[in-house]
């Protein structure tokens, strides 16, 4: 019952709390002499923003930069004793080998199945019921996704009734001998991969399909007429013109590569070789506990995904700025 | 050679049926314009002859080739359209070059090719820009040369003019004839604009309800319409609708309005005599319209108009009367002082009025 109370005095709290700054602060700005509103009103807007930012991103970013630099309870300096840590540690290695494959492999297939599906679906007459079940997936958690692909690539001994559906499925081939889909590297991950691929296709396939729709069909047309095959016809007109989303779903999908998690701890625990590096930055914290470790990890995980953050912030800038 | 017929072509979308049993043979090398009100199924027609579309039923060939089956890309075709549909990722030379390169011309021909339309067209010095870099004139230019380029056997044009402002639209006219007559080249032209249809037509198509109601060249077409629809639709202003009665009087036929008798000159007469009644719809083009002379003995009988609105268009003057129950617009000498409010005498030249059943609205002449 307290927890109920708390967490109604935070939902109604925190906006009031906002709308109270705001109101105290326009109040103040207003009764400064004309020249000094000018340029503090900006401030006081962005000062909640700048606030939330410094305390939950800036600081935390910081601190674990000083953790990286030091022992596993972080009482001594190591130099860079964690960092050699990630790339040499045979497991480290094979994390970040993993990641290597997940960055690749899951990038691809999502996009590319999702711009599959985007597009072959644009030309049917059912198009919102396929959409609909390609993006169903969405709905559910990874936690769950990865329970109910378990269940597909689960293993019984050959002779024991086979409960996994593909083992189930592929018995029914003769001669069959049913396979440990999750147990065997390094073929394990591309399963792992393909679990998560079938939650996120969806999302690709939604954003490339807006992007589709928004390419005159005019456009099209006068290429059929110019006398585009409608193979020529993707690739030379609606491919190139898809090509700033198909960018962005390519950067949004490797920072999920980069950073996924749940898949591997929920199908393997992150064993026989399938750990990635946040699953290694979770073993390090909370099952070893050694901060040093961690958090260089997780540092290496930032700067991995920093080029990604660029490119983007610079294609939105290129955006706003043809708006 | 290169002329298009169909034959009884219809095209149905669910329960609508936008174009009926039409036929229409396009004359190699013409100019046929495609005209009628929005809806009237014109740009369906200009579709399916592409391609864009399947017909529901009939046929369509181009050049003797029966094209029904055959699809946009194999029926030798270039098309311009309302919003000229540029591919936006491509320069303007990539925008000319794409369909050549598509059927594996040979570069240096390509290039010749690319270069003498667009020095033709006065936009050689753009070929390095992006549709996005240029103005709503320059678009269509390109959007022509990139069919020109194609040196097809048809060229079909979808109200190509309609997004430029008046004045380019004039000058765009013009050149588009001067085009037409310098290539030689079939062309269907589908506009909603009477104005383009009769300028730039060698014959023109009049499309009401994707029906075919008149197909005819531009001066038959005004001076024969052959029903209300196109006569009201082909003129600016519009030709004047009256209901009449048909009276036969001693040496002839007199058409009796409300505020208006006319005696038909006897090659109308011989003709109206087959009105199978009396009731008749009296059709007078704004020109005809004339302000009497009273110091003339003229054998026109005249009437009595009351002047309502005056428009001066500067090099003429279009008069809206009142004339008992009727509206009369005419247009008149510009020299001419008229007021609102002011009563006119005006008469009707008899031997250029038009006749139409009111049943059927078809023309009795």
């Amino acid at each position: 019952m307290d927890r109920l109370w708390l967490a109604a005095a935070v939902v109604a709290g925190i906006p009031l709390l906002l709308v109270g700054y705001i109101t105290l602060a326009e109040g103040a700005v207003s009764r400064l002499p004309g020249r000094g509103s000018g340029w503090i009103r900006p401030w006081l807007w962005l000062a909640p923003g700048l606030f939330f930012i410094t305390v939950f991103l800036i600081y935390p970013t910081v601190g674990t930069l000083r953790l990286s630099f030091l022992g596993p309870d972080s009482t001594r300096p190591v130099g860079l004793a964690n960092y050699v840590f990630v790339f040499t540690d045979k497991s480290m290695l094979v994390a970040l080998r993993n990641n290597g494959l997940w960055l690749v492999l899951f990038t691809l297939l999502t996009v590319g199945l999702g711009l599959l599906v985007a597009v072959l679906t644009d030309r049917v007459r059912y198009e919102a019921a396929a959409k609909s079940l390609v993006f169903l997936p969405m709905a559910v958690s990874f936690t769950a996704a990865s329970v109910i692909w378990k269940f597909m690539f689960d293993y019984r001994p050959p002779g024991t009734p086979q409960t996994g559906t593909l083992n189930a499925v592929l018995s029914l081939i003769p001669g069959f001998q049913p396979r440990a889909w999750l147990i065997n590297p390094p073929l394990n991950n591309v399963f792992l991969i393909v679990a998560a691929v079938w939650v996120w296709t969806g999302f690709c396939m939604v954003i490339l399909s807006a992007a589709l729709k928004g390419i005159p069909s005019e456009v099209q047309e006068a290429a059929r007429v110019d006398g585009a095959t409608e193979w020529q016809l993707f690739w030379r007109i609606t491919f190139p013109l898809l090509g700033s989303t198909v960018a962005v779903a390519i950067t949004i999908m490797v920072v999920f590569a980069l950073k996924t998690f749940d898949v591997v701890y929920v199908m393997t625990n992150g064993n026989y070789d399938t750990q990635n590096t946040a699953f290694a930055q979770y073993e390090q914290l909370f099952v070893n506990h050694d901060f040093g470790h961690a958090a260089a990890i997780g540092v290496v995980l930032l700067i991995a995904i920093l080029p990604v953050l660029a490119f983007n912030l610079r294609r939105f800038q290129q955006q706003e700025s043809t708006r | 050679m290169a002329n298009v017929t169909l034959e009884h072509v219809s095209k149905r979308f669910g329960q609508a049926e936008v174009v009926r049993d039409l036929s229409i043979d396009v004359v190699d090398r013409e100019f046929l314009v495609l005209v009628g009100p929005s809806g009237c199924g014109k740009s369906t027609i200009l579709r399916m002859i592409a391609g864009l579309e399947d017909a529901s039923s009939g046929s369509i060939s181009i050049g003797a080739r029966l094209v029904n089956d055959v699809p946009p890309k194999d029926r030798d075709i270039a098309m311009v359209f309302q919003n000229y549909a540029l591919y936006p990722h491509m320069n303007v030379h990539d925008n000319m070059a794409f369909g050549l390169r598509l059927r594996h011309t040979p570069k240096p021909e390509i290039e010749r090719r690319v270069k003498q339309t667009a020095q033709m067209l006065g936009i050689d010095h753009l070929l390095g820009r992006k549709p996005k870099q240029l103005s709503g004139g320059q678009r269509q230019r390109v959007a022509l040369g990139r069919a020109i380029v194609r040196e097809p056997l048809v060229f079909l044009m979808d109200e190509p003019l309609s997004n430029l402002d008046a004045k380019l639209r004039v000058q765009t006219r013009a050149e588009l004839i001067k085009l037409h007559q310098r290539l030689q080249t079939t062309v269907v032209y589908v506009t909603h604009d009477q104005v383009e249809a009769m300028t730039m037509g060698s014959r023109i198509a009049v499309l009401n309800n994707g029906e075919l109601q008149q197909l005819a060249s531009p001066a038959q077409i005004y001076s024969h319409p052959a029903n209300v629809f196109v006569a009201g639709f082909i003129g600016s202003p519009g030709m004047n609708f009256l209901n009449a009665r048909l009276i036969r009087a001693a040496g002839g036929i007199e058409v009796q309005a409300a505020g208006l008798t006319l005696r038909l000159p006897p090659a109308l007469a011989a003709k109206a005599m087959s009105a199978p009644g009396a009731d008749v719809i009296l059709g007078i083009r704004p020109e005809d319209v004339r302000k009497s002379e009273a110091d003339r003995n003229n054998a026109e009988p005249q009437a009595q108009a009351r002047v309502e609105v005056v428009e001066h268009m500067g090099s003429e003057l279009f008069v809206y009367l009142r004339l008992a129950e009727d509206t009369l617009t005419a247009r008149l000498d510009p020299s001419l002082e008229v007021a609102p409010g002011d009563t006119l005498p005006v008469s009707v030249n008899p031997e250029r009025v038009h006749l139409f059943d009111p049943q059927t609205e078809r023309t009795l002449l």
